[in-house]
């Protein structure tokens, strides 16, 4: 055998690809979208140059816009909060079917993700509109007609419904790694089952969880379509505003300004989360 | 009454049978070893007992109980899995303190509880760890902890030792006997290792493809083993495959390929196609041209404290083993003289579908 053998630099070659596209599909509009909100707008002519920092003080200070940020990360949480209670019992039974049953259920799990959101928004609002079957049979149970469209409820019960395979998914797969005898460990010391559940099973699925709100957080903080669809005019929230900026008051800058504190205001929020549950396993885990 | 039953027990999967027809009675306080090769049905009838399997048909006993369709934690068994399966998110003194917390224990005895039983398993060391954090002979210690901890009146082993090297093995196996007379265990475990089986075990269970083949004292199943599957499978033997010459009251004749060879005589009639097993230490080597058959050394192996040898004669390759009493032992291709005494030779009726490669069996 020869003496150390020139290395290939594999993993470079290997992870080119991603890179390079990282970089030009992400860093790259990332990067001029925060240049973006730095310059200077022109009302009377749109033109957009210069320098200030004018557009992030004034969403900073102003209250309305504090409110669609605070509206935007409470139903981001509840849309989060509500994955798990659902997704992750899901994902237990799921791991529990036997295979018929198993992938027949995974596919109706999966489904939704097959069909466009906006379409499934609009599947929404018409199930909820004001002629919408739901109406028609509050109606004929005498409760009378409600408005349940364009409110927080209904954009975060949306956003459930969207994003709930994006829970069940990370959950499932750390199920699978799961060996049963672990759990059949602790029955035959007499737990019950919801204890060994609570007390084994939940604690080694935790990475599942949290990669699972990681992804579901993070998607519902910067959702556009299920807000922009079910919230409508009145229920603003923050990239929908983003896409007013741009769109209709023309105001680039004002609106990169917006998406720049959106992205930044996401990271804080997942760092932090991902720090604390994660401190919790690491060293049990590895 | 026994106090644990398993009576028809079957299991199929599909349309394997893992495990079909056993019947086993389990004394309270006896250890009971289930000794057989991998994939013998061994794991299966364990989880059966432990209620983690279901079987197709059968009963299980416990105390009395029908336990057969019970659930699994309400059966109060201490159960070491053969993957351990201990909790990987807590520490080594979690894990062992778990059945004790299931078992509302009171807090205060909980520590010392625990303490003591990673005394025994020479872990008291390592409370704090992981068992990530752990080599694999020390999980399994965990494991044996974690069940006998909480004294539990069945404890159910699946090859608790099987990680650990010679001496802690040792050492392992007379803790388990001695908690087993100390509190009475009532103990079945798994094993494939026949030593381990035999230097434990009241009563050894042998499973030949699901089945039991013979139920026996240790003693008994090495010196008069049923089949001749049993003879193979726990220690070395030498199978000699023969027909009945001759037979008077006493004695018998068989020729082994034209050679004859005087037995104890049993239920034989002339003409029976036999097979004979004599074990290589029941086989004295002697000066050249003196004993019942001619020989010469092929090969030798050192032992430690025996020296096993391969002789080439006219019945062919015989395996034989002497003490080393710390003399020279014999050179290869040295004449030797082999003999027996009769009554030790074992009978098996019919003949072996192929008579078994001694090189390999030695092995
Ligand atoms: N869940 C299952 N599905 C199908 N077949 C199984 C299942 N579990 C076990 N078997 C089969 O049943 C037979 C007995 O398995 P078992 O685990 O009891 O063997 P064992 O005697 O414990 O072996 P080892 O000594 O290797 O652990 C094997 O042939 C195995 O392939
Ligand atoms: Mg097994």
């Amino acid at each position: 055998m020869s003496a150390a053998p020139a290395r290939l630099p594999t993993p470079l070659i290997l992870s080119a690809p991603a890179a390079l596209l990282f970089g030009a599909l992400i860093l790259t509009p990332l990067v001029l979208t925060a240049l973006l909100s730095f310059n200077e707008f022109e009302h009377a002519t749109g033109r957009t140059h210069g320098f200030t920092v004018a557009h992030y003080a004034s969403v900073l200070s102003d209250s309305y816009y504090l409110e669609i940020f605070l509206r935007t990360f409470r139903v981001a949480a509840l849309a989060t909060a509500i994955c798990v209670v659902i997704g992750v019992p899901e994902a237990y039974i799921l791991s529990r079917m036997r295979n018929p049953w198993r992938s027949v259920f995974l596919l109706v799990v999966l489904a939704p993700l097959l069909v466009s959101v906006v379409v499934r928004a609009f599947g929404w609002s018409m199930l909820l509109g004001p002629e919408g079957p739901v109406n028609a049979a509050l109606m004929a149970l005498g409760f009378g007609r409600m408005r349940l469209l364009y409110s927080e409820g209904t954009v975060i019960v949306a956003l459930v419904h969207v994003m709930l395979p994006f829970m069940v998914i990370p959950v499932w797969t750390s199920l699978q790694k799961l060996d049963p005898a672990v759990e059949q460990a602790a029955l035959s010391f007499g737990a019950s089952r919801a204890t060994a559940i609570v007390r084994v099973v939940a604690p080694q699925i935790l990475p599942g969880i949290l990669s699972g709100s990681l992804i579901v957080f993070g998607l519902s903080a910067s959702a556009f379509a299920i807000p922009g669809l079910l919230g409508g005019r009145r229920l603003k929230m923050v990239a929908t505003i983003v896409y007013d900026q741009y769109l209709s008051d023309l105001n680039w800058p004002m609106g990169a300004a917006v998406a720049v504190l959106l992205l930044a205001a996401n990271l804080i929020v997942m760092l932090t989360y991902h720090r604390v549950v994660e401190g919790h396993y690491r060293r049990r885990l590895g | 009454m026994s106090f644990l039953e398993l009576q028809d027990i079957t299991k199929s999967y599909g349309t394997l049978n893992a495990v079909s027809d056993v019947t086993l009675s389990v004394e309270k306080g006896e250890f009971v070893s289930l000794l057989g090769p991998s994939g013998c049905g061994k794991t299966t009838t364990l989880q059966m007992i432990a209620g983690f399997v279901e079987p197709t048909s059968g009963t299980i006993r416990l105390d009395g109980r029908d336990i057969t369709h019970a659930k699994a934690n309400s059966r109060g068994l201490g159960i070491v899995f053969q993957s351990y399966a201990l909790f990987p998110h807590m520490t080594v003194f979690d894990n062992v303190c778990f059945g004790l917390e299931m078992q509302r224990v009171p807090k205060g005895e909980r520590r010392p509880r625990v303490e003591e039983a990673l005394e025994l398993v020479h872990l008291a060391a390592y409370a704090g760890r992981y068992p990530r954090e752990l080599s694999g002979g020390q999980r399994q210690r965990v494991a044996l902890a974690r069940a006998i901890v909480i004294r539990p009146p069945v404890l159910l082993l699946d090859e608790p030792l099987s990680n650990l090297d010679a001496k802690l093995r040792e050492a392992m196996q007379f803790e388990l006997r001695d908690i087993q007379r100390k509190v009475g265990t009532t103990t079945v475990m798994v094993t494939h290792d026949q030593a381990e089986a035999f230097s434990i075990s009241d009563r050894v269970v042998v499973m030949e493809s699901g089945r039991i083949t013979q139920i026996d004292q240790p003693y008994r199943i090495y010196e008069h083993p049923e089949t001749e599957f049993i003879s193979r499978f726990v220690g070395k033997t030498n199978l000699l495959p023969g027909t009945v010459q001759a037979v008077n009251d006493r004695a018998a004749t068989v020729s082994l390929g034209g050679v004859p060879v005087e037995i104890d005589a049993g239920a034989l009639v002339r003409g029976d196609t036999v097979t004979l097993c004599i074990r290589p230490e029941k086989l004295r080597l002697t000066g050249s041209g003196l004993g019942r058959l001619p020989g010469r050394v092929a090969e030798r192996y050192f032992l430690g404290s025996q020296w096993l040898y391969h002789i080439d004669g006219p019945l062919g390759t015989l395996m034989a083993v002497t003490p080393n009493d710390g003399s020279a032992p014999l050179d290869t291709g040295e004449p030797v003289g082999l003999d027996w005494t009769p009554s030790v030779v074992r009978v098996h009726r019919g003949r072996l579908a192929e008579a078994p490669d001694p090189t390999l069996e030695a092995h």
